[in-house]
C-alpha cells in the first residue's frame, strides 16, 4: 500500500465515499455529520459530530471513515467526535436535499432552532412523489431516528420527512 | 473537580440509562409498528444521552472509569436516578403519562444546562434539548390523545397520574449535591424549574381531562441509593452479560 502525502483536498475528495450507513444515498459531508478536516505534521484529523445521541450510524461511521482513509494510504488518522455546535439539519448541503427528494424522503421544510421544535407542529411537508402538501403525520418516529412517518391524503402514498432538528 | 460534580454528572446519566432500559421492555410489544419504532427510537436517544453523560463524569472522577464501568459495574445503591424511571412499565398509559412527566422535565434542565459553566455538560445539553422536546411533544400529545380518548384511556390514565404524581417531589427537591452545583454554575435551580414544568403539565393535564392528584404522599430516595424493590431485577437484566462474562464485547 502506497502512503498518500495528506492534503486537505485529497483527504475530503476521499471521504466522499463515505455514506451515512441508514441513508447510503447521503455522504456524511452531505448531512453535515463532517465537520472539519485539517492536517497536522503529516497526520490527518477528521472531525465528525453525531446526528442525535443515540444514531446507532456514529460507531459504523467511524469505522469507515478509518477504512476508507487507511485504504486510500493516509497511515495517520485520528478520528475526533465533537458535540458542539449541535448537529442541525440546517446543516444538509442543497445536494442533500435534492438527493433525498429523489428517492422518495421528504427534506426539512424550515429552518431549524429550538424555538421551531418546540412548536407543535410545524409547516405542512409536501408528498414527494405527487408534491400535493395535503399530508398528514402518522408518527413522529419514522424508518430511523431522524425521520417521521407521513402519509400523503392526495395520492395515498405513506412516505419519510427527514424531520427539523 | 469535586465528588458533587461527578455525582451530579452522574445521576443525570442514571436517569437516562435507566429511563431508557425501561422504554426498550417495549419493543416488539407496542401496541402498533409506528409506536413501536417511537419508542424504541425515544430509547435510543436517553440511552445516546447516557453515554455521553456517563464518559462525561468518568472523566470528571478521574480514575479511569468509561462509560461502560458505570453501567455496567455499579451496584442498585450506587445509581442516583429517581425512582420514577425504574417502576416498571404498566399498560401503555402509565408509560405515556411517566414519559411525558419526565419528557417535560428534561426539556427544562437541559435547556438551562446550555447555560452550565461545565462546557462539556452545556455541549451534551445542547443536544439532548432538542430531543427532549421532540420527546415531549410526542408523550404530551399521547396524553392528550388518552386522557381526551374514550373512558377507559381517560381512566387508565388518570390512574397513571395518581400513582405517578407522589414520585415528581423528588424531581424538584435539591440535596447537598444539586446545592453545591448551583452555588458552582454548573446547575440551575429547582425551584424555577419546577415553576416551568408546573406552567406546561398542569396546563397540559387540564386540557386532557386529567386531574391532578393531591400531594398526600411523597417517595424518594432514588438520588441516595435507595430504591424500589424492581430496580434490582431491572440491573440484573440489563448488567447481566457483563458480570457473567467480565470485559466481553461484540
Ligand atoms: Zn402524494
Amino acid at each position: 500500500m502506497s502512503v498518500a502525502v495528506a492534503c486537505v483536498a485529497g483527504v475530503r475528495a476521499a471521504l466522499e465515499a463515505v455514506r451515512d450507513p441508514e441513508i447510503p444515498i447521503l455522504t456524511i459531508a452531505d448531512l453535515g455529520i463532517l465537520r472539519e478536516v485539517r492536517v497536522e505534521d503529516g497526520r490527518v484529523h477528521v472531525v465528525i459530530t453525531p446526528t442525535y445521541s443515540g444514531c446507532p450510524a456514529m460507531h459504523a461511521i467511524e469505522g469507515d471513515v478509518r477504512a476508507t482513509l487507511a485504504a486510500a494510504g493516509y497511515a495517520d488518522v485520528v478520528v475526533e467526535t465533537r458535540l458542539a455546535p449541535a448537529w442541525t439539519t440546517d446543516w444538509l448541503t442543497p445536494a442533500a436535499r435534492r438527493k433525498l427528494l429523489e428517492v422518495g424522503i421528504a427534506p426539512p421544510v424550515e429552518a431549524s432552532s429550538d424555538k421551531n421544535v418546540l412548536r407543535l407542529h410545524g409547516a405542512a411537508v409536501a408528498c414527494p412523489r405527487c408534491r400535493s402538501s395535503d399530508t398528514e403525520l402518522v408518527s413522529e418516529f419514522g424508518s430511523t431516528a431522524c425521520k417521521a412517518l407521513y402519509r400523503c391524503r392526495a395520492c395515498l402514498e405513506p412516505f419519510d420527512y427527514f424531520k427539523c432538528l | 473537580m469535586s465528588d458533587a460534580h461527578f455525582t451530579y454528572v452522574l445521576r443525570l446519566g442514571d436517569n437516562a440509562l435507566v429511563l431508557g432500559q425501561r422504554l426498550s421492555e417495549w419493543c416488539g410489544h407496542s401496541p402498533f409498528l409506528e409506536e413501536d419504532i417511537a419508542m424504541a427510537n425515544t430509547a435510543l436517544d436517553l440511552i445516546g444521552r447516557a453515554r455521553m453523560l456517563y464518559s462525561h463524569a468518568g472523566r470528571l472522577e478521574g480514575r479511569g472509569r468509561d462509560e461502560d464501568a458505570l453501567a455496567y459495574l455499579r451496584d442498585e445503591r450506587e445509581f442516583g436516578n429517581f425512582l420514577m424511571c425504574e417502576l416498571p412499565n404498566g399498560d401503555y398509559g402509565f408509560t405515556l403519562v411517566r414519559q411525558y412527566l419526565l419528557d417535560v422535565y428534561h426539556r427544562h434542565l437541559y435547556a438551562a444546562l446550555t447555560e452550565s459553566r461545565d462546557d462539556e455538560l452545556a455541549a451534551i445539553a445542547a443536544k439532548a434539548v432538542k430531543e427532549a422536546a421532540y420527546h415531549a411533544r410526542r408523550s404530551g400529545d399521547w396524553v392528550l390523545r388518552l386522557g381526551d380518548g374514550t373512558a377507559e384511556s381517560n381512566a387508565r390514565c388518570q390512574a397513571a397520574l395518581d400513582e405517578l404524581w407522589g414520585y415528581t417531589a423528588e424531581l424538584f427537591t435539591p440535596d447537598a449535591v444539586d446545592s453545591a452545583m448551583l452555588e458552582a454554575g454548573v446547575a440551575p435551580d429547582l425551584a424555577t424549574l419546577r415553576t416551568r414544568w408546573e406552567a406546561d403539565v398542569l396546563a397540559r393535564l387540564a386540557e386532557a381531562g386529567l386531574t391532578v392528584p393531591a400531594d398526600d404522599w411523597q417517595a424518594e430516595g432514588g438520588r441516595a441509593g435507595r430504591h424500589t424493590e424492581h430496580m434490582g431485577r431491572l440491573l440484573a437484566e440489563l448488567q447481566f452479560v457483563q458480570r457473567a462474562y467480565p470485559g466481553q464485547q461484540w
